[in-house]
């Protein structure tokens, strides 16, 4: 085998390399999927003026995990793009806002199902795409829009990345993942993407051929590096989020 | 508070969740929405569908038995029903635009009377949270919104024309109230249904907009 060998030993080992201005994206949806200890390790790298893509910046949900806004609050982020740049409740305030209402840093607010796409358009060679969402409403202002077979729809560019981060429950060693059930969400598409895709694993990385290529959801083509998630303390796994009174 | 008349917040997505029909896939929203999968609505089977690729789910996980990486759109830990399915984001996006989606259940700050809905960016706020609420609204065969009738200051959510930036434009073909149940018909709107307790009136007071009536008005059904 000539190929070098995509694990490694720790997350700081994983994200060392990656240089201040580089454009990342990390998967999750809530909770799962979610790579929290990439994040951690991101924080402690020091990488500064990234562009971050995700679904929210983070923060709503207690307990709190590593999430876009601590990056944030720690100086590495000139921009984000995501699909919340506020939280779904008026009342609830994000870490964030604060830093992109003083204009600290940029954001790109976008559809999730527009920002889902763009990203798989990156990964299948796809430049731009039409999409009837957000046609009429204020983000479509000044943009370009084409009516097709009667209807309208809104030019979207597609959104190729440096690196993907994301979570998978398991991996052989030469990249191909699975998903546990709400892990999957953005991360397929995102690591389609990246140049470069970095993927923490639940459970210990099998040797190749030990996931039957039927139930490869990912394939390891777009996979570049592994680390497995170590148990608790030391490593972060998803939490039962706090429920709160109306 | 006028908000506390009429339907409660339960009473509201039940009256909603009888609409739907057997055979129907529906994605509800966060909030009251989510309240619709509670409704008795006897042996039709409908599929629930979440943004992040989860089709078939079912019920909250009983405390202690939740799959943490198991959620719906809100962010609960729910599970899955017989059958259920799991894709990705692009291909539960795909689901919504490609016309997959039967009925959409959303809240909102405003509907108007062509049925523009407004629910993701307050007055003089910078960005907002629209979360999959535009491709929903595009692409949803039909979309239902769920809101309390007046604000807290007493004006209207149904309205001649919202004044906060929109969701998407024309797409509302139910309104459920605390008042009432409503259509959008361009023109203005047509209460089907009326909350127990509430008058023609008083909903004519605190509706923007021309109200019509349907014949023979009915009282909203409530449960227990």
């Amino acid at each position: 085998m000539t190929q070098k060998s995509k694990l490694r030993s720790s997350f700081a080992e994983a994200v060392a390399d990656i240089p201040d201005g580089s454009t990342i994206a990390f998967g999750g949806f809530a909770m799962p999927g979610t790579p929290f200890n990439l994040i951690k390790a991101l924080m402690e790298q020091g990488a500064k003026r990234l562009t971050l893509i995700g679904n929210t910046t983070g923060g709503a949900q207690k307990p709190r995990m590593p999430d876009i806004g601590m990056l944030v609050e720690n100086g590495q982020v000139a921009k984000v793009i995501c699909a919340f740049t506020a939280a779904t409740r008026p009342t609830d305030t994000l870490p964030f806002t604060k830093y992109y209402e003083s204009g600290e840093v940029d954001a790109e607010l976008v559809p999730q199902g527009t920002l889902a796409e763009r990203l798989r358009a990156a990964g299948a060679g796809i430049p731009a795409f039409y999409t009837p969402t957000a046609v009429g409403t204020e983000l479509a202002e000044g943009r370009e829009t084409r009516v097709i077979n009667g209807r309208e729809y809104l030019l979207e560019y597609a959104l190729p990345v440096d690196y993907a981060f994301i979570r998978a429950s398991t991996a052989d060693t030469a990249g191909n993942l699975r998903f546990h059930r709400a892990q999957r969400n953005f991360c397929p598409v995102m690591a389609t993407a990246a140049r470069i895709t970095i993927a923490e694993i639940d459970n210990p990385i099998v040797a190749a051929g030990s996931i039957d290529p039927d139930d490869v959801h990912t394939s390891g083509i777009y996979v570049h590096r592994l680390v497995q998630v170590p148990p608790e303390p030391e490593g972060l796994w998803p939490a039962k989020r706090q429920e709160r009174k109306r | 508070m006028s908000g506390t008349k009429g339907l409660n917040r339960q009473q509201m997505a039940d009256r909603v969740a009888r609409e739907f029909q057997d055979g129907w896939i529906v994605n509800l929203g966060v909030g009251i929405p989510t309240m619709c999968s509670n409704t008795d609505i006897g042996d039709r089977d409908i599929t629930y569908h979440s943004e992040n690729g989860v089709i078939g789910y079912g019920a909250v996980a009983a405390e202690g038995h939740e799959d943490l990486n198991l959620v719906n759109a809100g962010g609960q830990n729910v599970t899955l029903k017989p059958g259920a399915a799991v894709v990705h984001h692009a291909d539960s996006f795909g689901v919504i635009r490609g016309g997959h989606i039967d009925a959409t259940v959303m809240g909102a700050y405003q509907v108007s009377m062509n049925g523009d809905f407004a629910n993701w960016k307050l007055k003089g706020q910078k960005g907002g949270g629209i979360g999959g609420a535009m491709d929903l609204a595009a692409c949803a065969k039909r979309v239902f919104i769920i809101l309390e009738h007046v604000t807290r200051d007493g004006s209207s959510r149904l309205v001649t024309v919202c004044d906060l930036p929109v969701t998407a434009r024309g797409v509302v073909t139910l309104v459920a109230t605390n008042y009432g149940l409503f259509e959008p018909t361009k023109t203005g709107f047509y209460l089907r249904e009326i909350a127990p307790g509430l008058t023609v009136d008083e909903i004519r007071a605190a509706t923007g907009g021309v109200l019509t009536i349907a014949d023979g008005l009915k009282q909203i059904a409530v449960d227990g």
